[in-house]
């Protein structure tokens, strides 16, 4: 499995990893970059980019069509990569395992190809104040398109959806659909789904889990889960960008349309009738991403060759450590939950410092972190802020980039002093 | 290091944004428009009162949310605004404003910057039922109401 080597520690050594990464060999306005912004991307390590690179160098061309061996080997390339994936979620087949741009273009995708025909007026999507948009604008469009009810439940500080609401939810309407995210990208909160997975089950409705910020950190099993739809985003996990995956239950695709029609996706094509092809190729129109996908499954070799429990633990000691350090800057609010219920991200603000400003002024110390909604408006409604800062963490994240991080908040207090 | 902030923070956009100028409502404005930054999530909302000739802007003031970069631009705006005519103010170059508040501004700070008068144009344009020009054009919604 190329070069990767397996750490037998008990802990992951991200000052070693970082070797991996070569983003972390230049130095921005002067400084070495602390790149606190993985929550919105990961930066790729050099295995990833070397398969991928490998592929096109030695095994590139159309998938799933010509005869010829170089074309074999493609096709065998891509298909390594969807066992890869099945593995990496504990999917039944792979068939079920879909290759998309990402997980927005998944989450799309149920709701078009499944709610464009089981969804109506008295039905209900139900999804919680803590969704990015990508699980939120898209039931948000489709129920209202079809005259169903689009429901949210709001949540607590810690970013847990308030559970009282269901009884009153359950009595007034049909649950059609439950969406929500395992890991938040903006609170960090790791959810325990058991309850609302169990409840849609309960109510005939199908439980779309968006897994975009659980996958990078977490071992994820779709059985365990229970869950009927998961989405991921390999740029968030060291995979490239331009890939994701949708995983469904075998028989809600089979019953469902397709999202995306043209080439690869047919069975057979006549004036009068075509029938669409069989999973997973119903749901992949047109040439795949290829290298992207062969890239995905060489960044879920590499996180595993670590190991995602050692990436959970380092990522609860970071999120432990910052909250800790940041708690000692003067006028600071931190959102979210303790550091053993989120995953390593921090959101907060600075009193009186707009977002951007903080942002900014870190930017030219070296300090890379997000300010703004983090494509979560109705939590930031709630929250009763346009925007806050996010400082967010991956394996390859040091302690020290939090003390570059906490050094340079107080030099943003001086500016706005 | 500090020398680049004082560059972008310099002392008159801290004034500005500390002490907005034209920060507040006109009820029963004659024109009026609110706008967001879909990046960060900031809103700005403007309102007009043409003097008696229906033409010039006789007082201007603004609401809202944002960062020291789009406060403080839309608090020079203001300023910049009052005493000229409507048509003078929708068809402003954005250099002009640029030039005032003169920190080197990267495409997304640029966004902030600009966001005060983007919505001025648009409040301005609508009193007027001119179109709006290319680029503040197509803000169309899904409405949910």
């Amino acid at each position: 499995m190329g070069n990767v080597v397996v750490n037998t520690a008990t802990k992951l050594d991200a000052h070693a990893l970082r070797a991996d990464f070569p983003i972390f060999e230049q130095e921005f306005h002067g400084k070495p970059l602390a790149f606190l912004d993985s929550a919105a991307s990961s930066q790729k390590p050099r295995q990833m980019l070397e398969a991928m690179n490998r592929f096109y160098e030695t095994s590139y061309a159309n998938v799933h069509r010509g005869v010829y061996e170089l074309a074999e080997r493609a096709t065998e390339g891509l298909e390594h990569a969807r066992e890869r994936t099945r593995a990496f979620i504990n999917a039944p087949s792979t068939r079920e395992v879909i290759f998309l741009r990402n997980a927005t273009e998944a989450l799309n995708l149920v709701a078009y190809s499944w709610g464009l025909n089981n969804l109506g007026p008295g039905d209900a999507v139900v999804v919680t104040e803590l969704e990015h948009h990508s699980n939120f604008v898209p039931w948000q469009y489709i129920a209202k398109r079809q005259g169903a009810d689009f429901l949210m439940l709001s949540i607590d500080e810690s970013g847990d959806p308030d559970l009282s609401q269901l009884e009153e939810i359950a009595r007034d309407h049909t649950v059609k659909v439950v969406a929500t995210n395992l890991v938040s990208n903006s609170l960090g909160t790791i959810h325990d789904l058991v309850p609302l997975v169990e409840w849609a089950h309960e109510q005939n409705a199908i439980f779309v889990c968006d897994a975009a910020q659980a996958a990078p950190h977490m071992k994820l099993d779709v059985q365990a889960l229970d869950c009927d739809f998961l989405a991921i985003s390999g740029h968030k996990m060291c995979g490239p960008s331009g890939i994701g995956a949708l995983w469904g239950r075998a028989e809600l695709l089979q019953s469902m349309e397709p999202f995306l029609l043209g080439g690869h996706m047919i069975s057979s094509v006549r004036a009068d009738k075509t029938m669409w092809g069989e999973l997973p190729h119903k749901f992949e129109a047109g040439t795949a991403p290829m290298a992207e996908a062969v890239g995905l499954g060489a960044a879920i070799d590499y996180l595993e060759a670590i190991g995602l429990d050692k990436i959970e633990a380092h990522e609860h000691e970071l999120a432990a450590y910052a909250l800790g350090r940041l708690g000692e800057v003067p006028g600071i609010t931190l959102y979210g939950p303790s550091a053993e219920r989120r995953a390593g991200v921090v959101s907060f603000n600075l009193e009186g410092i707009h977002p951007h400003d903080v942002a900014q002024i870190l930017d030219l110390q070296g300090v890379a972190i997000r300010a703004g909604h983090h494509c979560c408006q109705p939590l930031m409604h709630k929250l009763g802020v346009a925007a806050t800062n996010r400082a967010s963490f991956y394996l390859y994240t040091i302690p020290e980039e939090i003390d570059q991080l906490v050094e340079g908040l107080y030099a943003v207090r001086k500016v706005f002093a | 290091m500090s020398g680049a902030f004082d560059q972008m923070y310099r002392e008159v956009i801290l004034d500005h944004y500390k002490n907005p100028r034209g920060h507040g409502t006109i009820e029963d404005p004659d024109a009026e428009a609110d706008g967001q930054n879909p990046l960060c999530g900031d809103e700005v909302s403007i309102y007009v009162a043409f003097a008696d000739d229906g033409e010039t802007i006789a007082e201007v003031k603004f609401s809202g949310r944002g960062c020291a970069i789009s406060q403080a631009a839309t608090s020079m705006l203001m300023e910049m605004s009052v005493g000229r005519t409507a048509t003078e103010v929708a068809t402003m170059e954005k250099e002009e404003l640029l030039e005032e508040i003169a920190i080197p501004l990267t495409p997304v700070r640029l966004k902030c910057a600009m966001l005060g008068l983007t919505t001025l144009k648009v409040a301005l344009h609508k009193a007027k039922g001119t179109p709006l020009p290319e680029g503040l054009a197509g803000f169309d919604e899904l409405e949910l109401t």
